[in-house]
């Protein structure tokens, strides 16, 4: 395996874990968005709210660490995704903003009404920004985005595989988010609560792996490179996160929220993983090869180093706050 | 070319803007935590409640600050690339190795933040406050690393261009991470996180003593946070001197702009004040042989003057020049109120929180204070200017080619803009409740009622 295979991988695992933790997290949008107003929604959302609260900035440094990745490893690639989606990259940083912004405000607002207003541009933000991050993908995996000139600042990622990858974004977050917030419901006692999650979610998982379905169509017609992968390597994949799927479902049929959860993880991450093995070797997908646009050798080994720092860093301390508040203690009320 | 100009001008202004906004956010980031641990620490082994509690509200206001922070911070990664492609294309991978470990730092910083702001009464008392020093820790690696990158654009180091293809080769990322202006730059800003946090908070305090609130809570928090304050304002100076003698060596048009110099010359004279207009310099207050001092240490420091340089190297000379001076006046005036207040506190002991114009002045340090940090940060970047790399690649061929900017930087504006006004708003609502009550823990209101086990607060005690 050249180096250069190494440090994309390193970088995808990247992009794996936060479409895994991003999107538990981005997906309490669309649950906080549908709980109803006042006391009927007042208990999801504080549910959300305790789910979300240590973990959303930590959640959220895997797209930091993606962008990073992308542009000391691959600078010519990562300009040319930065300039051809300008507009999308845009509207999530506009997103992410307003996202992080409205959690806090929310949080520590004085009156019902100005809860309300943080909370709807929490919620609404929080899908718009996993689909226009959809959108992006679907761009890059119908190979759309070219190396040399900026592709066409619209046309490039309203394809059809852009919009049904902002609508997988936006499903996959949310179902992942269901089985979250229903296994946390259920262990911090509020078996009614997570007994309203578990259900809804089992409906959103269903309209996911359709939706998944219709992609898998998509791609078949829009996005050809990436499908002929997907025949091949990426099969097996497919296959495992249609199962992961199924079984996550039948969890939650049994009211085994925990256990929905971990089907759930694997099922979106076997897709993500399977994108990124579809469309191997290529970064960006009919334009581009991981090894034509390394960037230098010196800064790739760099690279290497820095994520064997992160590893015996960053990854016990996030093991460690994950263990916490997956603890009883942490289920509980805190000052 | 026109047009070329306007969007070169616009991707500026939403790189400055956010920059600017994120900057101010970023001080809090890396010092306050730092500022709690003293109160905390204090409240656990004198068991001082007041400390306690102040420590718990600084933590909770901090998590409205560190919200904003963390998605202004991530905004940036993207407009690197959105907006100065050419920089990212050529030295995305020279600069990589700060951003990478800057990662760490970020990754390390947002995840013990999330355990300590929710570990009250949850982790044992002794751990809970040990979380504070790993956030305190990668706050400072982060500003070295971040710094490290900026330095590395007024210092380029680390690569070899090749002469015939302008190919970059050789790349040695940790010569271009500890480029020569690296140590006296992340000290400077390192220091800016202190001064600017301790005054900011020190004025708070400061505006509800003229208030008339003079309790315990309101002395102990002020004069917490303005210890740390003066002993950042008091090094500063120093540091940035040192820090400004590479500068005729370095960045001499820099230098030129700073000091308003028409003149190449040893024995150089100060200028206070003073403008550029049409290629001479006009009005200002000279001093002697002062210019050369304060750039070298010495009367025999030789000054550059603007006119070594055409035109076109010439970074905007009053802008460079004013912000300078801005910067340097705030830095002074801070020193003198951080050595006016402690004075008149020997003086008049706990009486000094009484007198209306040691207060006021405090007040005055904190705006100062944000003054400092932009002006500094101005004077450092436009001075750099037309490069974005210092004579490697102007900022003009480095800027983005979308016809779009300055509608993403209109909106980049007014969502900031709004950004600032809510946590504001947000934070005084949360004040106003803290005086209001008892009551340190804030219960969100998402309906008419809320769950019992939401609202038990537990201050101080066990459970």
């Amino acid at each position: 395996m050249a180096l250069s295979d190494v440090v994309a991988a390193l970088m995808f695992l990247g992009v794996v874990a936060y479409a895994l933790f991003g999107g538990a997290d981005f997906g309490t949008g669309v649950w906080d968005l549908t709980a109803g107003t006042g006391e009927s929604g007042s208990h999801l959302r504080a549910q959300i709210d305790r789910s979300l609260g240590p973990v959303w900035e930590a959640n959220h440094v895997w797209l930091i660490y993606v962008l990073v990745f992308m542009w000391t490893a691959f600078p010519t690639a990562f300009v040319a995704i930065m300039n051809t989606l300008f507009i999308p990259w845009m509207l999530v940083a506009l997103g992410i903003v307003l996202r992080g912004g409205a959690f806090a405000f929310r949080k520590f607002s004085t009156g019902y009404r100005e809860a309300q207003l943080h909370g709807i541009v929490f919620a609404a933000s929080s899908v718009i920004t996993p689909f226009f991050l959809g959108m992006i993908a679907g761009a890059i995996a119908s190979g759309r985005v070219p190396l040399d000139e900026p592709g066409d600042v619209w046309s490039s990622w309203t394809g059809p595989t852009s919009w049904i990858g902002g609508t997988l974004a936006v499903l996959t977050c949310s179902f992942l988010a269901g089985t979250f917030l229903a296994a946390d419901a259920a262990r911090s006692g509020r078996a009614e609560l997570a007994e309203v999650v578990g259900r809804r979610a089992w409906w959103v998982g269903l309209v996911t792996g359709a939706a998944a379905i219709v992609a898998a169509v998509t791609l078949e017609l829009d996005a050809r490179s990436l499908a002929s992968g997907l025949h091949g390597r990426g099969l097996p994949l497919m296959l495992v996160s249609a199962v992961a799927g199924a079984i996550s479902l039948y969890r939650l049929y049994q009211r085994r929220w925990a256990r929905a959860r971990v089907g759930a993880v694997i099922a979106v991450g076997a897709i993500v993983v399977g994108w990124g093995v579809g469309q191997y070797p290529d970064i960006l997908v009919d334009h581009a090869e991981i090894a034509d646009v390394i960037g230098a050798r010196s800064t790739q080994i760099g690279l290497l180093i820095v994520f064997a720092l992160a590893a015996v860093t960053a990854v016990p301390a996030l093991v460690w706050l994950y263990v916490l508040v997956n603890g009883k203690r942490w289920a509980g009320p805190s000052a | 070319m026109l047009l070329a100009a306007d969007e070169l001008m616009a991707a500026r202004y939403q790189m400055a803007f956010s920059l600017g906004f994120h900057i101010v956010l970023s001080c809090f980031g890396v010092a306050l935590p730092a500022l709690i641990y003293v109160l905390h620490r204090r409240g656990l082994k004198h068991d001082d409640h007041d400390a306690l509690v102040l420590a718990k509200k600084w933590a909770k206001v901090s998590a409205v600050l560190f919200a904003v922070g963390a998605v202004s911070g991530t905004v940036l990664s993207f407009e690197l690339g959105l907006l100065f492609p050419g920089m990212m294309e050529q030295f995305g991978d020279v600069i990589g190795l700060p951003f990478a470990l800057e990662g760490i730092a970020f990754f390390l910083e947002a995840i013990f933040i999330g355990i300590y702001l929710y570990g009250w009464d949850r982790l044992p008392p002794k751990v809970h406050l040990n979380v504070l020093i790993p956030i305190i820790a990668s706050g400072a690696f982060g500003t070295f690393c971040i710094i490290s990158v900026n330095a590395f654009m007024n210092n380029p180091a680390g690569f070899t261009r090749d002469p015939v293809t302008g190919e970059i080769t050789d790349v040695e990322p940790l010569a271009a991470m500890f480029n020569n202006a690296v140590w006296g730059q992340a000290i400077h800003m390192f220091l800016a996180t202190y001064a600017v946090t301790g005054f900011l908070v020190a004025a708070v305090y400061a505006v509800g003593m003229r208030k008339g609130r003079h309790d315990r809570p309101h002395r102990l928090g002020f004069l917490v946070a303005f210890a740390f304050a003066t002993i950042a304002a008091v090094a500063q100076p120093v540091v940035g001197h040192f820090t400004g003698q590479r500068l005729p060596e370095d960045q001499p048009a820099k230098v030129a702009a700073f000091e308003l110099s028409d003149e190449r010359e040893d024995r150089a004279p100060l200028t206070i004040g003073g403008l550029w207009i049409d290629g001479e310099k006009r009005f200002g207050l000279e001093i002697p042989w002062l210019g050369s001092i304060a750039t070298g240490t010495s009367p025999n420091q030789v000054v550059p003057s603007i006119t070594d340089f055409p035109e076109d190297e010439r970074p905007p000379i009053n802008v460079t020049h004013i912000a300078f001076q801005l910067m340097v006046g705030a830095g002074t005036t801070m020193v003198g109120i951080a050595a006016w207040f402690w004075w008149r506190r020997r003086k008049v002991g706990d009486a000094v929180f009484s007198e209306k114009w040691t207060m006021r002045s405090i007040v005055a340090g904190g705006a100062l204070s944000v003054l400092a940090l932009e002006a500094g940060w101005t004077a450092t970047e436009v001075g750099r200017q037309p490069w974005v790399v210092y004579e490697e690649l102007r900022t003009a061929d480095a800027v983005t080619q979308n016809s779009g900017v300055w509608i993403s930087l209109t909106a980049i504006v007014v969502l900031y803009a709004s950004m600032a006004y809510l946590a504001t708003k947000v934070i005084r609502g949360m004040t106003r409740r803290w005086r209001e009550s008892d009551e340190i823990d804030l219960p969100t209101p998402y309906g008419p009622s809320v769950e019992e086990a939401d609202t038990v607060a537990a201050v101080g005690g066990t459970r």
